[in-house]
């Protein structure tokens, strides 16, 4: 029995500390908001909500209507996502319901080095590469377009997509396709009938997983996107430049005066990011719950 | 770049040395460290001091870093650097500030800095006057051919708006010098972080005008001859037609210490002011005359 104790003990050490860590992450993400709360809310009540909600974007000049920076944001991360969605379920499925096993031991890994490529890397490549192509072809006068950023964000929320779905494919059971592929369909019958439809909930999640890497992604889109402050309204939007809010905040918090309006305008920014985020992260969070709830059968 | 990193480390290696100390004046060469911060424009000018300087003075160590003029006069005011690099004057609310802080700053003219306007090679557009570059970043002039090119949208180009030369540039040029003129930069103005960023879309876009400081213009770029008004004469910028004051958009370039310099940051200082001008025409700024 003497020795059940120091067992309880180191047990009771170890438990806590794990409990510690685990909670520790809540704790900092809560901080987190604290801080940018206490540093961004100031800007909802120094600037009148006219100018804050306006369209025109000039810190310098007391104008700071986020307006254009949320739509310029919004457009190019669903435009990246609209670009992405295919690739990325087509990626998935041929990885895991059609390639042979020796070309997915190379497709896998070769997926995963795609998200450890720098966006600053890509950003140059875009800028110095994509963006005369975009304007010759689609005749835009500066290649430096929405355009332009989302298809570079499509590109970094690529392997986030593929790995997800291609995970939602993997916990399809095997009898689906076996009892399909028994009743005569064709294996594209079987893919495109049964198992993406059973993995629906799965693809949702590598969507919004996705798209919470693309709205937060900063160095490439500010390179690559021409940052200009306009409202992105018109039809021709999509190949005019755009100024996103995580462009806006990286740009000018560099220069700013701590404490003065245009920083509590940045850290509002980044408020609504955050929040943004959080809700796409919630969404995502909600669809992998209801696909645990119902026993992993969708 | 490389440099400047390296002087970057330099002044972390020998940061834990004393800063220069009043007790270091006197006959022998003064020892110590200078933290010089601010104005991109000026950064590779102050580079070149820094490491001339370093090779025949090696017991003084010069860290330079970039950031723009608003952060090095705002750690000049937080003194922490010994000098701070501006492309524009100190507003009345830093000086303030400064003094809060318990010193006066004090103003050195180093170098003067014309902003060259750029369009692409191929762009047969050769001079325009200040009130037509004016009408074409506010949007009154939308296409090449208003100015006598060809039939092509207007591209603009700017620095972020927390570089100096934006400043300078929508104050003597957008605004045409006008006190109560609220001119803008057009909003669907192409704002890019960095001077690479403007020279490598003027390259390669036949639509686009830029401006950036004489300096950052590389040999793939157009300037475009710049005249104050219709009946004057429309002017290249040269090292020549700064000096002469013939360039309309040019202006100082200035250093700025917290106080009276002493000890090691005052003799580095004569010496720019000094023999260091060599070097300012060799980086395609205007040197004092």
């Amino acid at each position: 029995m003497s020795k059940t104790t120091p067992t309880c003990w180191t047990e009771f050490a170890v438990e806590a500390l794990v409990r510690v860590a685990g909670f520790s992450a809540i704790g900092f993400v809560l901080l987190i908001f604290l801080f940018l709360l206490r540093e961004g809310v100031p800007a909802f009540f120094e600037i009148a909500p006219g100018n804050l909600f306006g369209t025109r974007w000039y810190p310098t000049f007391d104008l700071f209507g986020t307006l254009p920076l949320i739509l310029g944001s919004a457009l190019i991360t669903v435009t990246a996502i609209v670009i992405a969605l295919p690739l990325g379920v087509a990626t998935a499925v041929f990885v895991r319901e059609v390639a042979p096993g020796w070309a997915r031991e190379i497709l896998k890994p070769m997926i995963e080095v795609l998200a450890g490529i720098p966006s600053v890397v890509l950003g140059f490549f875009g800028m110095t590469l994509i963006a005369p192509l975009v304007r010759q072809v689609f005749g835009a006068p500066t290649g430096l377009t929405a355009f332009t950023g989302a298809l570079i964000l499509a590109y970094m929320a690529l392997p986030t997509l593929i790995s997800v779905a291609e995970d939602a494919l993997d916990a399809v059971p095997r009898s689906y396709r076996d009892a399909a592929l028994a009743m005569g369909a064709t294996s594209w019958q079987t893919i495109w009938r049964v198992v993406a439809p059973a993995a629906r909930s799965g693809i949702v999640t590598a969507v919004m997983l996705g798209m919470g890497r693309a709205i937060g992604e900063t160095m490439a889109v500010m390179m690559v996107t021409g940052n200009a402050a306009r409202m992105p309204v018109s039809l021709d939007s999509l190949f005019r430049p755009v100024r996103t809010m995580t462009a806006t905040i990286a740009a000018e918090m560099g220069e700013v005066a701590a404490g003065s309006t245009h920083y509590h305008a940045l850290f509002g920014i980044g408020i609504i990011l955050f929040v943004l985020t959080f809700v796409i992260n919630l969404t995502a969070a909600s669809a992998l719950f209801q696909k645990r709830r119902r026993g992993g059968l969708r | 770049m490389l440099g400047c990193l390296l002087l970057g480390l330099a002044g972390v290696l020998s940061g834990c040395a004393a800063r220069p100390a009043e007790s270091a004046a006197g006959s022998a060469a003064p020892i110590g460290t200078i933290e010089n911060k601010g104005s991109d424009t000026l950064v590779n000018l102050a580079l070149a001091w820094a490491e001339q300087y370093m090779q025949m003075h090696p017991e003084v160590s010069i860290s330079v870093t970039g950031g723009g003029s608003g952060t090095g006069i705002a750690a000049m005011i937080n003194n922490t650097v010994d000098i701070a690099n501006a492309s524009r004057e100190m507003k009345p609310e830093e000086i303030t500030a400064a003094e809060k802080n318990g010193f006066t700053p004090i103003e050195w003219v180093v170098a003067r800095d014309a902003i060259a306007v750029v369009v692409n090679p191929a762009n047969p557009v050769d001079g325009l006057t200040l009130q037509q570059i004016s009408d074409i970043y506010t949007r009154k002039i939308t296409n090449w051919r208003q100015v006598g090119g060809e039939d092509r949208p207007i591209v603009l180009l700017s620095r972020e708006s927390n570089s100096g030369t934006y400043v300078y540039f929508l104050e003597n040029v957008i605004r045409v010098g006008q006190k109560g003129n609220e001119a803008l930069f057009a909003p669907d103005t192409l704002l890019m972080p960095s001077s690479e960023g403007i020279s490598a879309e003027v390259r390669q876009n036949p639509n686009a005008i830029g401006y950036d400081g004489l300096g950052y213009v590389t040999a793939d770029q157009k300037m475009v001859a710049v005249a104050v008004d219709a009946s004057s004469p429309y002017v290249l910028p040269s090292i020549a037609t700064v000096n002469d004051g013939s360039y309309p958009i040019s202006r100082p370039l200035y250093m700025y210490t917290p106080g009276e310099p002493q000890g090691v940051v005052k003799t580095y200082l004569d010496w720019v002011l000094g023999e260091g001008q060599v070097l300012v025409a060799e980086l395609g700024f205007v040197p004092l005359k």
